[in-house]
């Protein structure tokens, strides 16, 4: 392992905190009027994160074949593929987040704090998917999850009270449990850093490992909003603000699942991990899909759809251990995921005023293209060609039956038929005739970019793939 | 070429979907489009030589997703081109019948016109990933055109029947494709290099699985018995335009899948399974025609023939997979059942398109509703005759040809194949009580003042009725595409 304690490898994260920083700054000595200027300050740093992340890229023409190979820095961050992809996704999550919530939050007078969060809670999602370290993980748990719970009050509703309030008591609780557990584990293995747990969990009870490590699970699961811990998904999407509805159900997972995958690939086999991780996806997909078929609300609808593709996004991490073709799968999927994910909420945003799934009729005749963006993100959720999220399922499948859990792909393919179900109400409501709401401008320009990204992704598949590597960790 | 021939009507759907040009451009646009692509199709047929050693012919391949050995592969042989044929004429034909559209004229071309790229598509793909792309749009875009333009009180309901069971069937095809890709060693989605790797040659259990999935998945689409619930109700609210598809083309991917994947990259679960898809066959043969027999609605009647007519084409590729009788039996039944899918696509596309002209002038398809239609209108009830004359297989039409090798090549691998004979004679029955029911006797009901078929009707009809004389007159035509390649799959799934 190459030691390095550079700080210009942490550029991106450290764009993201300086930006935090100058956006909160600058907002407290803005007026009302001119806080777009924060708002500039966000995207800048977020480009430069962007840029910088792009050109910390770890290459493949190295020959290298990865395994305990790459990079970490303060030996605790580690800059494999994995990190790389993140960031990326992160960033440009972060930044379509902003840009599908400029309508909404333009004006309003806590702007400046929402950007700030927004970066937080995204420099604290790219540092949960590049730790390799049980203390920094609890740390980045924090720093991900606080920016959350903040964001869905920010709205000063009842539901949003409620939902700020749920969210916050079920994060306390995961954040405990994820403390308990990394106390437990380090204490077994003698040590925090993952390579130590690797050594150090091999002829340790069963038993205390188990508890250790299914209460960390517990805490990333709160993360990603899995079951059993996803209880908070469903009303912070319904009451909280279209942005910050965006953000919570994109960022944190990408931390949160390749948190777990780092930390699975790790644990001992004496107990069967990728039974009961692919228990945990099975049992998400499931009750999660079954929720959202009885939704009216399309808020409420995307939660639990968002809760769903957890499952899907578990079973990479499932097999982890045991196939190389896990890693990229999840990072396709994540990147499909969240880009399709974000184009749904930005044709939320685009119609500010509809709430209920009938609210959407006569979308198509007053806004064609808001409706075909919508049909490309609801027909991308459900995993059809060309679609990001398809070359997701296809690689995630393959990924799962390769890794021996084909059950498992058995049950994601029948979930994929349940969510099919209520993904098309959504849509059929789209192009039934009817007043729609007025429509925003800077979120429809969003929900298109979007929509041309989930094509992209889609048919750009070579590309993508080529990302996301060869399959190893750290 | 065959790229182009592909892209060129997703190219002009996307030209008429985005500008918003007039309704009546719209419609010559899609008649124009649909005519060159029936042109290039034409020069493909008129360039196409038998290619050597069972290989394709206009290959293209492009690179794709490398990580998992998928890319743009493109080609065509024997099999395919006659399918490639039928989807452009059929849709050629609709494009003139759909000069009548007036609901959403421009958005309805241009569904129509994306409609066919996925089905040009998926008959010339050659990567299981190509394939399964254009099969699942296949499906979208069906659901749009029967819920959009769909007419029955129901088609939003039998439009979702139809997304949600065909899309079951689509996930079963994609498990069986990663199946195949895990099996591959190396994994590859290819199909010409899976069938020359036959993976799970050597194991039962695992490609007894694999089979499994491709066949729900294909039968789903097909559709055959126990797997056809959703077609009638798709047929009866569908508009004429998209019963002719969904019947012309649609319903041969499932069985395109049958010989294009699943006999040749698997012929040892083909051969294992060969028994049960042959009872599938007969069972599809003779409860398709039993229940249309029933019908009184004469557009479900239609839906069910189709399940009887390809419930032939399952019949005759699952005898393809009996080593019984000779070789030269088991490929008269593979030609017998790739001409069956283009004669059904023939006719039944225009018993459909006459269909749509009962529902047109009264709104009912209920066939006790008419009666001495040949007194006020007889052309239709002319251009109605022929084809049922043709679909219930008499000679000098193309059904005949195909049905004739369809069990002369069955009943030769296994006598058992005959037991669906009287499948013909069911057909036979319920077309000629079809007939009486509404051309013959003295007008009463809505035959009264009922207005003759218009040139725009009757032109795609009667342009459909001659292919399938001419195939029934001159039979080398197509045979001679198709011989070579079914003597090349029969070769493969002994293997």
């Amino acid at each position: 392992m190459v030691m390095d304690q550079s700080l210009l490898a942490l550029l991106p994260e450290l764009s993201l905190l300086a930006g935090a920083v100058a956006t909160l700054l600058a907002g407290s000595f803005l007026p009302r009027q001119r806080q777009w200027v924060a708002r500039l300050i966000a995207v800048a740093a977020l480009l430069t994160a962007a840029v910088s992340a792009a050109l910390a890229f770890p290459s493949h023409q190295d020959g290298r074949s990865g395994g305990g190979d790459a990079e970490t820095v303060f030996g605790a961050f580690v800059l494999d593929t994995a990190t790389g992809v993140s960031r990326l996704v992160v960033v440009a999550a972060v930044l379509l987040v902003i840009g599908l919530g400029v309508d909404e939050l333009a004006g309003t007078a806590r702007e400046s704090e929402t950007y700030t969060l927004l970066l937080l809670g995204g420099l604290g999602a790219i540092v949960l998917a590049a730790t390799d370290d049980l203390l920094v993980l609890a740390v980045a748990f924090l720093l991900a999850s606080i920016p959350v719970y903040a964001l869905v009050g920010m709205v000063r509703s009842p539901g949003a009270a409620e939902a700020a309030l749920k969210t916050y008591l079920l994060g306390a609780l995961s954040g405990i449990f994820l403390l308990l557990g990394a106390t437990v584990l380090s204490g077994i293995a003698g040590g925090t850093a993952y390579v130590d747990l690797a050594t150090g969990l091999a002829g340790a009870p069963a038993a205390a490992v188990a508890v250790g490590a299914l209460a960390v699970l517990a805490g990333l699961l709160f993360e990603a909003g899995g079951v059993p811990l996803h209880q908070w998904v469903p009303d912070a999407t319904q009451g909280a603000g279209t942005a910050a509805a965006a953000f919570l159900t994109t960022v944190p997972k990408v931390g949160a699942l390749v948190a777990a995958a780092r930390l699975v690939d790790v644990l001992p086999g004496a107990l069967s991990w990728p039974l009961l991780v692919g228990l945990l996806a099975a049992a998400t997909m499931t009750l999660a899909n079954l929720a959202a078929l009885a939704q009216t609300d399309a808020r409420r609808l995307l939660g639990w759809s968002t809760v769903s593709q957890v499952g899907y996004l578990l079973m990479p991490v499932a097999v982890v251990a045991s196939t190389s073709a896990a890693i990229p799968a999840l990072l396709v999927y994540l990147a499909g995921y969240a880009v399709t994910n974000l184009t749904a909420f930005a044709v939320l945003a685009a119609v500010p005023g509809a709430r209920s799934l009938t609210d959407f009729r006569g979308l198509a005749r007053q806004r064609p293209w808001l409706a075909a963006a919508l049909g490309i993100s609801l027909l991308s959720l459900v995993g059809t060609p060309p679609t990001a999220v398809f070359l997701g399922k296809l690689t995630v499948f393959t990924a799962a039956w390769d890794g021996g859990l084909a059950w498992l792909v058995v049950v994601a393919a029948l979930n994929t038929l349940v969510s099919l179900f209520y993904y098309l109400r959504w849509l059929v409501e789209a192009f039934r005739p009817g007043e729609p709401a007025p429509t925003a401008g800077w979120a429809h320009g969003a929900a298109l970019a979007g929509a041309l990204g989930v094509l992209a992704v889609g048919l750009g598949a070579g590309l993508v793939t080529a990302l996301t590597g060869d399959g190893t960790l750290g | 070429m065959l790229s182009s021939i592909i892209f060129l009507p997703l190219v002009a759907a996307a030209l008429l979907a985005v500008p918003r040009v007039p309704d009546r451009v719209a419609r010559w646009t899609w008649i124009a489009v649909t005519a060159a692509d029936l042109a290039l199709v034409g020069v493909l047929i008129a360039r196409y030589e038998t290619p050597a050693d069972g290989g394709l012919a206009f290959e293209e391949r492009a690179r794709w997703i490398p990580s998992v050995n998928s890319s743009w592969h493109v080609g065509v042989d024997g099999l395919s081109v006659p399918l490639l044929a039928l989807t452009a004429v059929v849709f050629c034909a609709c494009a003139v019948y759909g000069l009548r559209e007036d609901r959403r004229p421009r958005q309805h071309a241009a569904l129509f016109l994306a409609l066919q790229a996925t089905c040009m598509g998926l008959f010339a793909a050659q990567d299981l990933i190509v394939f399964f792309l254009f099969f699942d749009l296949s499906i979208v875009g069906m659901y749009a055109a029967i819920a959009g333009w769909g007419h029955g009180r129901d088609a939003g309901r039998s439009a979702l029947q139809f997304f949600l069971y065909t899309f079951l069937g689509s996930l079963a095809l994609l498990l069986g494709f990663i199946g195949l890709y895990l099996a591959a060693d190396p994994h590859t989605f290819d199909i010409p290099e899976l069938i020359a790797a036959a993976p799970l040659q050597d194991n039962p259990v695992a490609g007894g699985f694999v089979l499994a999935a491709l066949l729900v998945g294909l039968a789903v689409k097909t559709p055959t018995i126990p797997f056809h619930t959703w077609l009638p109700p798709a047929h009866t609210d569908a508009s004429a335009i998209g019963s002719a598809v969904l019947a012309a083309v649609l319903l041969k991917m499932g069985t395109y899948g049958f010989v294009r994947i699943a006999m040749p990259a698997m012929p040892d679960a083909w051969r294992g399974a060969a028994w049960v898809v042959l009872a599938v066959g007969i069972a599809s043969v003779l409860y398709g025609a039993l229940v249309a027999l029933a019908q009184t609605d004469v557009k479900r009647m239609i839906a069910y023939t189709s399940i009887n007519h390809m419930g032939y084409v399952v019949l005759a590729v699952g005898a393809a997979g009996l080593l019984g009788g000779g070789t030269a039996a088991r490929e008269l039944a593979v030609t017998g059942a790739v001409t069956q899918m283009v004669s059904h696509g023939l006719l039944t596309g225009a018993l459909f398109l006459l269909a749509g002209v009962l529902h047109d002038r009264t709104g009912s398809y209920a066939m006790r509703d008419y009666g001495g239609l040949a007194r006020t209108a007889p052309v239709w009830s002319g251009l109605f005759a022929v084809a049922a004359f043709g679909s219930l297989g008499i000679p000098a039409f193309s059904g005949f040809i195909a049905e004739f090798q369809v069990f002369a090549g069955s009943i030769g691998t296994t006598a058992w194949a005959a037991i669906a004979l009287p499948g013909i004679l069911i057909t036979a029955a319920l077309f000629l009580r079809a007939l009486q029911l509404l051309v013959t006797g003295l007008p009463g009901g809505r035959s009264i003042g009922f207005s003759d078929v218009r040139a725009v009707e009757a032109v795609p009809v009667t342009g459909l009725l001659l292919l399938s004389l001419a195939i029934g007159v001159l039979p080398w035509l197509l045979l001679d595409l198709i011989t070579p390649a079914s003597a090349v799959l029969v070769d493969l799934v002994g293997r």
